[in-house]
């Protein structure tokens, strides 16, 4: 094929995309319309998921802190709406540009460690962050989390009210448009700089890249989509809790994105939607279950399915037109 | 002015002697060749020039400029580049996109995040020539891992080419490629552009009598000797060297 | 000053805890650059295996103990072999996953068993009070503890340094290439290894019952400071485990004492720094 098409076809916007999104658009509205807050909250998990894609599945940063980047933008966004700004659209955009600020201190210490150093300062400066929302009580409330947060109405239209409509719309438009720039991002020339330093930083430095350069600019670009995240659950849920920093959160987005598959956007998403619906789900009725099922499904996917659900649909459907 | 000199280069790891005072001059369009026994120090002499490797002693100038305390990526930047003595490739990319990062990061194209790759045309049609000429042309959308070793070998060399460089360190280029496969590799090699200087470490002599200008000995981390081919080959030390007792790779 | 004393001795038997719940990882971990988030889990395994022979069996504390040791290390030598040892090669990301893996399952089957209580054991009444030494009062169980991980890292530093045993396992946290170059059966030596480490997990798992409590989420509980210590101790380095999981003891409960605002915010910040200045602990072996 001539390369120039076939660069242009690896980005090209297939009709699953386009599908996926008018259904994703239709379907909480249609059929599920008691179910729109999990919906909106599945967008939240979804962008989240995404964000790290962007550092883990493309760029091979592994962090198991995440979360504070998302927990910052919650706080940012919630505490600028209790204190009697709750205009959602700026308060994403202030929560953007504050976790960028973190992200961007942080790249510093992300490039220079790798192994055990670097998952140990990922998960540290996790509980750093929680440890200071606790701390500084009279901005953040404390462990009982941010009270007082009110979001005002949709570019002053659209309430936020109990049954979630605006808030799923507002989400899914927010995980929409950030989704297509998370695209342009990895079929830029700089997103294959960064997959070829995953595959092999020792030759992107024998072909001139400055890789930690690379790095912290998609980690800072990667928190700025967490803070995003986190920003709009703030916004939707009206609370922010220090767990939003936590441990717990940067490993539950892990497994979404393992599940889903890394390194291709819409595992990110697939595995948002099926982790969060199934918790919804099970954790209902029965929490340790949920618990044994996630632990039995991790094991069996890193052994079995290294790929993700997306990975290994894609792998099935290359046998199938081999055969 | 040459384009590569090290001025009496030393490097020990505590007391092994890795580089012991390693002096060597390379004019524009040289085609010099590094020899000696395993363990005699040519790729710690590479990793030195190209930075991976800090010198304790000696200068490194690259076109009349000391690179010797810039990093790595900097010194290719200003014309230096390698291939590395295992196939050191991206597995997962294409070698057509393994082509475009490499052109994008030379052109300084590499940061740019929200343009899509297909906007750079002309980087991509380089890439594509670069491939075509080193004979990968038709896989170049094939994933790097499905290539054969010859033709992974060729492709270390496309990418070092892609930063044009003015200086070319070869580590091996021919080291485990299978009979079958190495005129394509010679062929490729005595096509370089004649005006890049190419120093390259090799054990295959019929590629380095055949292609090399000039010889450079090394044994033990220091150079025994320098001359043309004919001096090298009519040298008692050199025969000593590779027959007397020291292991040939 | 007696109370700085008591504090200060709470600490380091504190700290003699972590000791025991991280050194087989600091060990392993330098062996197979496996990362075993899992390694609380065995650590849990050990706590409820003396919790069920005293509370439910009648067996007297003490004798629950080497149970605890030996039935974690046989469990853990299990799943060493048919779990863990398929991806010693497969990289950082899926280790971390597959152990996280196995403690979220096993806190379900930690909840199935032992409901999501916290349990505590009944002691033998020599080990319930406190020793007077003067104008100071330290409690029984924590010089018990002291004494025990005084004890185990004696026969630990033997058994690496005066072994075969010992040898084989140095050479190959050293250089695992050269040392199966030298016959020796690398797989055979982390086995037994990783079974003496969760071992040593499942001891240390017992001895916190009534320090820690146990229930359900131990295996995520012990895990922070367990890696803290190991990851600033150095892999592979068993003085490195003692100094560190000392000095976090000591530091965790003074700095609760003197600074209650701040003390886990300082003890991350240590790490964070520590380890961006040093990645490979204070006292890496290499």
């Amino acid at each position: 094929m001539e390369p120039k098409s076939w660069i242009r076809a690896r980005a090209r916007i297939s009709p699953y995309e386009i599908v996926f999104w008018i259904a994703a658009a239709v379907i909480p509205f249609v059929f599920f319309e008691h179910y729109l807050s999990l919906a909106a909250s599945v967008a939240v998990a979804a962008l989240f998921c995404i964000s790290l894609d962007l550092i883990l599945g493309y760029a091979g940063i592994i962090s198991l802190g995440h979360a504070a980047f998302f927990g910052i933008g919650a706080y940012t966004a919630g505490i600028l709406s209790a204190r009697g700004w709750g205009e959602p659209i700026s308060g994403l955009a202030l929560a953007a540009a504050v976790s960028a600020l973190a992200g961007y201190i942080v790249s510093f210490m992300i490039v220079r460690v790798q192994h055990l150093a670097l998952l140990m300062i990922t998960l540290g400066l996790s509980f750093l962050m929680t440890e200071l929302a606790i701390t500084f009580d009279q901005f953040t409330g404390g462990s009982d989390g941010l009270q007082g947060i009110d979001t005002w109405k949709l570019l002053g239209i659209w309430k936020f009210s109990l049954w979630g409509h605006t808030a799923y719309a507002y989400a899914i438009s927010v995980l929409f448009i950030l989704f297509l720039l998370a695209r342009r991002i990895v079929h830029s020339p700089f997103g294959l700089t960064l997959e070829a330093i995953r595959e092999n930083p020792v030759r992107t430095t024998a072909l001139g890249a400055p890789n930690r350069g690379h790095l912290q600019k998609i980690f800072v670009i990667s928190a700025a989509f967490a803070g995003v995240a986190g920003a709009l659950l703030a916004q939707v849920s009206e609370t922010v809790s220090p767990e939003a920093l936590g441990f717990q959160r940067s490993a539950e987005i892990a497994v979404m994105l393992i599940l889903g598959g890394t390194g291709r956007l819409y595992g990110a998403i697939l595995g948002a939607i099926i982790f969060m619906v199934a918790r919804d789900q099970i954790s209902g009725f029965y929490l340790q279950y949920w618990y044994f099922w996630i632990g039995l499904i991790l094991i069996f996917v890193v052994l079995f399915m290294p790929r993700g659900i997306l990975g290994g649909l894609e792998r099935l459907a290359r046998i199938g037109r081999r055969s | 002015m040459n384009s590569l000199e090290t001025n009496n280069i030393g490097k020990a790891f505590g007391k092994l002697v890795v580089s012991d005072n390693v002096s060597l001059a390379l004019p524009k369009g040289a085609r010099h060749a590094l020899i000696g026994p395993n363990g005699a120090g040519k790729t710690t002499l590479i990793n030195l020039i190209t930075g991976t490797l800090a010198p304790d002693t000696g200068t490194v100038l690259l076109n009349g400029e000391d690179v010797t305390r810039l990093e790595p990526n900097a010194r290719v930047k200003r014309g230096l580049s390698r291939t590395f003595q295992i196939n050191t490739l991206f597995p997962q990319l294409t070698p057509l996109e393994s082509a475009v990062m490499a052109i994008c990061e030379r052109n300084g194209t590499s940061g740019h995040w929200l343009s899509g790759l297909s906007k750079h045309a002309e980087g991509i049609d380089e890439a594509h020539d670069l491939l075509s000429k080193v004979g990968l042309g038709d896989d170049a959308v094939k994933p790097t891992r499905d290539l054969a070793y010859g033709q992974q070998r060729l492709l270390e060399i496309a990418l070092a080419l892609a930063s044009r460089p003015k200086v070319l360190l070869l580590d091996e280029p021919a080291a485990g490629v299978p009979k079958s496969e190495s005129a394509a590799l010679f062929e490729v090699i005595a096509a370089l552009p004649e005006d890049i200087s190419i120093l390259f470490i090799e054990h295959d002599m019929n590629l380095v009598f055949s292609f090399a200008s000039r010889i450079t000995v090394l044994v033990q981390g220091a150079i025994l000797t320098e001359g043309t081919p004919d001096e090298i080959a009519h040298d008692p030390r050199v025969r000593e060297v590779y027959l007397g007792g020291a292991h040939h790779g | 000053m007696s109370t700085l004393i008591a504090v200060l001795f709470d600490g380091l038997s504190y700290g003699m805890l972590l000791f025991l719940l991280s050194v087989g990882l600091s060990v392993t971990l330098g062996l197979m650059n496996f990362t075993n988030l899992a390694h609380g889990a065995f650590a849990m395994l050990g706590g409820y295996v003396t919790y069920a022979l005293v509370e439910l069996a009648g067996w007297p504390f003490l004798a629950t103990l080497p149970f605890a040791f030996i039935v974690t290390a046989i469990i853990a030598a299990g799943f060493e072999v048919v779990l863990f040892r398929r991806i010693y090669k497969s990289g950082e990301l899926n280790q971390v996953l597959l152990t996280i893996g196995v403690v979220f399952a096993s806190y379900a089957v930690a909840a199935f068993f032992f409901g999501t209580v916290h349990h505590s054991v009944e002691l033998p009444g020599y080990l319930k009070g406190f020793v007077e030494i003067g104008a100071l009062k330290l409690p029984s169980y924590r010089i018990f503890l002291v004494v025990v991980a005084l004890l185990i890292t004696t026969v630990l530093v033997g058994v690496l340094e005066y072994t075969r045993f010992g040898a084989m396992v140095r050479a190959a946290v050293d250089n695992g290439k050269v040392a199966s170059g030298l016959g020796l059966n690398i797989s055979v030596i982390f086995a037994l290894t990783f079974a003496l480490g969760s071992g040593l997990a499942g001891l240390g798992g017992a001895l916190a019952i009534n320090i820690l409590f146990i229930d359900p989420n131990f295996g995520f509980h012990v895990l922070v400071p367990v890696l803290i210590v190991v990851s600033i101790g150095g892999l592979g380095s068993i003085w490195g485990s003692f100094v560190a999981a000392a000095a976090l003891g000591i530091f965790d409960v003074v700095g609760k004492f003197l600074f209650p605002e701040v003390g886990a915010f300082l003890i991350y910040l240590f790490m964070v720094v520590i380890l961006f200045f040093r990645p490979n602990g204070l006292f890496a072996r290499r």
